[in-house]
């Protein structure tokens, strides 16, 4: 009896984590089989580098939204990790002991304020200040930058801040011992030291800015059309899912499940790369 | 200890097997109402007052987005009672819906900033402007400024509705069109861009933005009523046949007096 | 040859403070900027009225209850498969090609985008299973969205059980089952709850795969198989569609104090957990 309850327990534990992963499968799947025939129809090269996107002509292209996503991504970096990475040697560093209390909750609470609201905060500051003062029509791709490159704040600032603080104490005594300046020592060991960490959380930080979709719809402007400056409205890949999903039927939504199986890929494509780095620093 | 545990199992198992009976008995006491989402403000508003007047109708009525082309497909195939529509039906679509009324009449307002000089267009401008012809206010009489064209997105009957008034067969709205999702999106984006020009509801035209003449008419409601304004569709509920019960109900008090005034003091026109 | 880093070293921390004290300045005024505008719509009235109007008039009631709903659906879906998969992972197996998979799984299911997880929502549950915009359909997503969440913070906190608590267990004639029971899963549980709350808090934040899949209906539900529409739903309606900013701002602020409270409950789990193990 005791056997059988035992033998019992590891099967169901067994039942429950095949369970668990069975579900990515089966996302996997129905994403796939609903949007595949969409990419047959087109052939996945005039679907993927098709210029034009016009379903009441039953024309899917989704190039100019593969690079929507490219440029909106590429710039919530530009703004973000270089701010999140100082931030995050200012708390593991420089910070006296009172900020850095203030600092780690606030940071926190920031990761999980619903994406909505920093969208909104883009439409009431960032689009008028960029309408204003650069021109163009202010939802743009700099404006969907400046508002991702703040969300991905929070996810680079403490996946820095953390592996900063792992490095055993002795890289810095070692280089301060050398002689050193505190700056040289943070600058040649220390972040080489945590180099796959941060390498780690600028890569999360942009899977993040890839999958997000509420925000960047309040303040891209949704445009299908190839941009030409970062002034210019841009669609990006979860834009044009959201913005058209509750509205498509037959091989308009099958195109937008196309338009999800590209999405996939690419965030497959991230996170392999995370996992790979994270396993190199483990190792 | 254990006893406890046995309770809370079953506890957690009655809860599930409650949740499940509920959504099964959920599928009577609520007819679906699905489908364009400029009509969808004026339905709300219209449930809401059918249910505080007839308490005991037997049956809610949920309102639905999902835009006109969805809705209409959500009717045909009975996932909801009745479609909203904000554009005419296309052949394919009436064949299969043999019950199509009009509630009432919408004026399509084309918007700018009240700043923008420009107050009047005509309809040729207007189509140059969305394909992208026309690019500078200043080739209209306005300032030295670029259009910032503003459009709604596929599937929309506001847009459909627009490219069928407006822009005709052989053109297209330019790619470049920034797209929002809402009748309102597009009058706030308008309200705070002095170089935008956009399309709405004329129900939704507030003292925020302008709506431009067209060839010398005003975007009023009396315009429409009289014809000269040519800019209007109409609102349409479409179901496969004369439906019964609470839809039916529902419908005779939208074509009431009472339904007709709710929906003249929201901004439409009478049928 | 030493003056010159010097100089340099200024200006960089000079650089590296004005980062941090702009970051801090951005988020302290979006969280201010948010609440002074909406703690001041918060109301008896506010909280506990249907909307009304589209969300012009009248309170918030229904959509707080949706989120809560939701919320509540994924939970009780997630935490037993997800606990569940971490005492396997953590207890049941040693390192090899099933720990692996399941590892990658759930890693990958962690960087999906949340609108993926709408369109799968929508075109299983909705469509497939014809449970169509629901309180169900919505949680359901939301569960396997939060699952990978709760598996990690899970094993982790299993995996920080030190192993004399283990050996004793076993030494005192445990068998496996009884030593994960009466020993491992008590010891772990603050570290499993924190991971539950900060799933809570991603449920409740959520928008895009809600939308897809509980709908927008403002009425209150009745039971599960009803569409509802979450607080961040509704803000988002409000705000994007331009509706009524008044109600847009008090939304959100009620939102950020939930969340807020969500973060102050899981930090104090996590140091007494902490506590606890020193």
């Amino acid at each position: 009896m005791k056997k059988f309850k035992e033998k019992l327990s590891g099967l169901a534990f067994l039942v429950l984590a095949l369970s668990s992963i069975s579900v990515l499968l089966l996302i996997t799947v129905f994403i796939v089989v609903q949007g595949a025939s969409s990419i047959g129809r087109e052939g996945l090269l005039n679907f993927v580098f098709g210029m034009k996107w016009a379903p009441s002509q039953d024309i899917y292209g989704i190039f100019p939204m593969i690079v929507g996503t490219l440029s909106v991504t590429l710039g919530a970096a530009i703004v973000g990790v270089p701010i999140g990475l100082c931030t995050s040697i200012f708390l593991a560093e420089f910070a006296p002991p009172f900020l850095r209390n203030i600092f780690r909750p606030a940071i926190q609470l920031l990761a999980a304020i619903p994406s909505v609201v920093y969208g909104f905060v883009g439409i009431l500051f960032v689009v008028p200040f960029i309408r204003n003062f650069l021109g163009g029509p202010g939802l743009s791709i700099l404006a969907a930058s400046i508002v991702l490159g703040v969300m991905i704040l929070p996810t680079v600032i403490s996946i820095c801040e953390v592996s900063l603080l792992s490095l055993p104490r002795q890289y810095k005594e070692g280089a301060l011992a050398l002689g050193l300046t505190r700056w040289q020592s943070i600058l040649h060991v220390q972040l080489p030291a945590a180099k796959s960490g941060i390498v780690a959380a600028i890569i999360l930080g942009i899977g993040r800015a890839v999958g997000e979709t509420m925000a960047v719809i309040m303040v891209v402007g949704n445009a299908t059309a190839m941009p030409e400056s970062i002034l210019d409205s841009v669609r990006t890949l979860t834009t044009n899912i959201g913005i058209e999903m509750g509205y498509a039927f037959g091989e308009h939504q099958e195109a937008l499940f196309a338009t999800g199986i590209i999405l996939f890929v690419m965030i497959m494509i991230i996170n392999g790369l995370a996992q790979s780095v994270v396993r190199r620093k483990s190792k | 200890m254990k006893h406890i545990r046995k309770i809370a199992i079953i506890k957690i198992l009655l809860l599930a097997f409650g949740m499940f009976a509920a959504c099964n008995g959920a599928g009577n006491s609520a007819i679906i109402i699905a489908g364009s989402t400029s009509v969808q403000p004026y339905a709300e508003i219209l449930a809401e007052e059918f249910e505080r007047l007839y308490p005991d109708a037997g049956a809610a009525i949920n309102i639905q987005g999902g835009g006109s082309a969805a809705g209409l497909m959500a009717a045909e195939n009975g996932s909801a009672e009745l479609g909203m529509s904000s554009r005419a039906l296309k052949a394919e679509e009436a064949a299969r819906l043999g019950y199509v009324v009009e509630i009432a009449k919408d004026g399509l307002a084309i918007i700018v900033h009240p700043d923008n000089p420009v107050f009047d267009l005509s309809l040729e401008e207007i189509r140059k402007i969305y394909t992208r012809e026309i690019t500078n206010w200043s080739e209209l009489g306005g300032r030295d400024a670029q259009i910032h064209i503003i459009a709604r997105e596929e599937g929309s009957g506001t847009r459909s509705a627009f490219e069928e008034l407006v822009i005709g067969k052989g053109y297209e709205i330019s790619p470049k069109a920034i797209v929002q999702a809402s009748n309102g999106a597009v009058r706030m984006l308008v309200e705070n861009d002095p170089n935008a020009i956009g399309f709405i509801s004329l129900g939704l035209v507030n003292d925020q933005v302008k709506a431009l003449r067209l060839d010398g008419v005003a975007a009023t409601r009396e315009n429409v009523i009289n014809g000269t304004y040519c800019l209007y569709r109409h609102f349409l509920f479409a179901a496969i046949e004369e439906p019964t019960g609470v839809a039916k109900q529902f419908i005779d008090f939208i074509l009431s007096s009472r339904g007709q005034e709710l929906l003249i003091h929201e901004g439409l026109i009478p049928e | 040859m030493r003056k010159k880093p010097r100089v340099g070293e200024k200006v960089v921390v000079g650089i590296i403070w004005t980062a941090a004290v702009l970051v801090l300045a951005v988020l302290a005024a979006i969280i201010v900027y948010i609440l002074v505008k909406g703690l001041p719509q918060l109301s008896w009235e506010f909280l506990t009225q249907i909307p009304r109007n589209m969300g012009r008039a009248g309170g918030i009631s229904s959509t707080i209850v949706g989120t809560l709903l939701v919320t509540a659906v994924a939970i009780v879906i997630a935490v037993p498969f997800g606990v569940g998969t971490a005492f396997y992972l953590a207890e049941y197996t040693k390192e090899g090609i099933i720990t692996r998979i399941i590892r990658f799984s759930a890693e990958s299911l962690a960087g999906i985008p949340s609108i993926v997880y709408g369109l799968f929502g929508f075109i299983f549950f909705v469509i497939t299973l014809k449970m169509g915009y629901s309180v169900l359909s919505g949680g359901l997503t939301l569960a396997i969205m939060i699952l990978p969440t709760i598996i990690r913070t899970a094993e982790e906190a299993i995996r920080t059980v030190p192993n004399s608590y283990r050996e004793t267990s076993y030494s005192l004639g445990a068998t496996k089952w009884q030593t994960i029971i009466k020993t491992v899963f008590p010891s772990s549980l603050p570290g499993i709850v924190n991971g539950i709350i900060l799933s809570v808090g991603r449920c409740v934040a959520e928008t895009a795969a809600v939308m897809l899949t509980a709908g927008s209906i403002l009425r209150m539900p009745k039971s599960l198989g009803d569409s509802s529409r979450t607080m961040a739903v509704h803000f988002f309606i409000l705000a994007s569609e331009d509706i009524s900013m008044e109600k847009a701002y008090g939304t959100a602020a009620l939102l950020i104090l939930l969340i807020f409270l969500i973060n102050v409950v899981a930090n104090i789990l996590v140091n007494r957990f902490a506590a606890k193990r020193r």
